[in-house]
């Protein structure tokens, strides 16, 4: 029998190439994710400062702490109370999808320009909200003012990010701003477009209007597009908020604008307590599966036609 | 008996008639009113971005005064472009804009490739343990950065690696996303030039590299152009593992100018502009794959 050497054994190439070619990637993904990811589960279970050595081990306390600190749930619900601007963000990109889903000029126009508060979306943007808030001298009290005047009334607007009642709100109305022509609304667009003519002709037939139309056809035709954008967002909402409350608000008025995330930073880089942080860093992580979970047992099931 | 039908066809045609015009009306009302939608969001959309330019060309005092009409709120009655200067000056802007500048190629650079190469095996090679590697990447996908964050922060400071510009680009460049996007991506091409380029002793690498992405151009501009924007717009990486300003990025950089200048808001202004200024650019030139990038992304989750 012929012996096959190494490197002539045409199934040896194609392994030894395979492997040469995801080396570098594969190097990368187990020193700066998976790795990290078991280190992460351990760290939650100890107690560090990073300078003390060892660690000290201390079992489930760190999520026993967690369940019992207040700011944890405060923060938890400003995370999820923030989250009021999907819904709203949301209709505005149906909207706007449904008044750019016909033949008109200049959709591409309307298209770039709606995306530009998602395209910018940062560090400037925040610092131009911060001055859009301005309670002197920013866009919105100023309007209020005038309107004031106008009926010659003195109004004065709130003190929006200093106010503990308004700060939330106006991270909110911001929120809108920035998501309501970005990603959603081209997803929109596209399952518009992808809504079968025939159904609403069928649906002319019958005598059906535009308002019966849209709930009859448009609505449940677009249902998985509209479920995949709301978990989504879900998903990116519980991890938001790090860079508006870092730039605009410092996570306050009393803590009315932290956020899970900027929690964790505080945490992690600025208090130096790693072990606590990183069982933070977990309990997002749970929180985050489940909905991933949700998404994959329902995607195909409730939302099909 | 004909003339009766023949008034019944006419009769029917002019109500046809009546039909398609009420029609017509209807779609002329419903596109006058998606204008007047559109342009009203277009306006709100873009105000607060004249509002920045403007604010940015404005005499530091002009900002606080009330005397204003409105007309002088959004168009400063005398341009100073020397705001633009003064920001330059205040911080050093032009070292903050070439950090970026380094670091974000290097990221897109070495994702792009890595990426591809990555892909590429997973998508047309054969090798032991495949499925259970790529099953690995996948499951990575959902783990929000804020859990290996930690971990690769410490393994950085072990390394001596903090405050590095090696600390913002290597962990930057792998992720299981880039990986996933441009294996589904090669799995749609063709396989017959791959087999013939084969017959003709071509191996892997010139198959990877002469027939594979070229066809993966739209596929590569995409992930290029979404990587660039995330690693120019990321401000709490380099925010935790840089500390001295010399390395700071523009991000980085234009928090710590308004932690300096709290109120210097023309100068504010005008370094905004200036941050998001190449953003805009990249984006008009590809704009295209931005909107072929969402609708992949969206539709394979």
């Amino acid at each position: 029998m012929k012996k096959l050497s190494w490197f002539h054994c045409h199934s040896c190439k194609e392994t030894m190439a395979a492997y040469l070619f995801l080396l570098p990637n594969l190097l990368g993904f187990l020193v700066f994710t998976s790795v990290p990811v078991m280190a992460s589960l351990l760290l939650s279970f100890v107690e560090w400062d990073l300078l003390s050595w060892p660690p000290r081990f201390v079992g489930g306390a760190n999520f026993v702490a967690l369940l019992r600190d207040p700011y944890f749930w405060q923060y938890c619900g400003n995370t999820v109370y923030l989250m009021m601007s999907i819904p709203f963000s949301m209709a505005g990109s149906l909207i706007l999808a449904l008044a750019l889903n016909q033949k008109l000029r200049g959709i591409v126009f309307f298209r770039t320009v709606y995306f530009l508060p998602t395209l910018c979306s940062g560090v400037a943007i925040y610092m131009l909200w911060r001055l859009i808030y301005n309670p002197e001298f920013g866009v919105f009290n100023q309007f209020i003012a005038k309107a004031g005047e106008l009926l010659n009334l003195r109004l004065t607007g709130p003190q929006w990010l200093t106010d503990e009642r308004w700060a939330k709100p106006a991270l909110i109305i911001m929120g809108v701003w920035q998501m309501v022509g970005g990603y959603n609304m081209i997803l929109y667009l596209a399952a518009l477009q992808g809504v079968p003519r025939d159904y609403y002709d069928a649906a002319e037939v019958d005598g059906a209007n535009g308002w019966q139309k849209f709930w009859a056809v448009t609505w449940p035709q677009i249902s998985p597009t509209t479920f995949f954008i709301a978990i989504m967002s879900i998903i990116g909402g519980f991890q938001a908020g790090f860079d508006p409350a870092y730039i605009m608000t410092g996570g306050g008025p009393n803590g009315s604008t932290t956020t899970i995330i900027f929690y964790l930073y505080n945490n992690a880089f600025q208090w130096h307590n790693m072990g606590y942080a990183a069982a933070i860093a977990w309990v997002l992580f749970v929180i985050v599966f489940a909905f991933t979970l949700f998404q994959w047992r329902f995607y195909g099931k409730n939302v099909h036609y | 008996m004909d003339v009766e039908t023949d008034n019944n066809r006419l009769e029917r045609r002019r109500t046809l008639d009546q039909v398609k015009r009420s029609h017509l009306h209807r779609l002329i009302l419903q596109k006058i009113g998606s204008y007047a939608l559109l342009s009203a969001g277009a306006v709100s959309m873009v105000a607060p971005f004249l509002w920045m330019i403007s604010t940015s060309l404005k005499a530091p005092g002009a900002v606080f005064s009330f005397q204003q009409t409105w007309w002088e709120e959004w168009i400063p009655t005398s341009f100073v472009w020397e705001n633009y200067v003064k920001a330059m000056r205040v911080v050093p802007f032009l070292n903050f804009y070439l950090n970026s500048i380094f670091v974000t190629l290097c990221v897109t650079l070495g994702q792009v490739a890595t990426s591809a190469m990555a892909g590429y095996a997973f998508a047309r090679l054969k090798f032991p343990g495949r499925d259970r590697i790529f099953f690995g990447y996948l499951s990575t996908m959902m783990v929000p950065g804020a859990v290996t964050m930690i971990p690769v922060f410490i393994l950085l400071k072990t390394l001596g690696w903090v405050d590095t510009y090696k600390a913002m680009i290597l962990p930057g460049i792998f992720t299981a996303y880039g990986t996933f996007m441009l294996r589904q991506f090669f799995m749609t091409l063709p396989k017959d030039l791959e087999d013939a380029a084969k017959m003709d002793g071509c191996n892997y690498l010139g198959i990877f590299w002469r027939i594979i992405l070229p066809l993966s151009k739209p596929a590569l501009a995409t992930l290029t152009t979404f990587t660039f924007m995330g690693s120019w717009m990321n401000f709490m990486w380099p925010l935790i593992v840089i500390n001295t300003q010399e390395k700071f990025t523009l991000p980085v950089g234009l928090a710590y100018f308004q932690s300096l200048h709290h109120t210097d808001w023309t100068l504010l202004m005008a370094a905004s502009v200036m941050m998001i200024l190449p953003i805009l650019l990249v984006f008009i030139f590809n704009q295209r794959f931005f909107v072929e990038g969402i609708k992949l992304t969206g539709i394979k989750g």
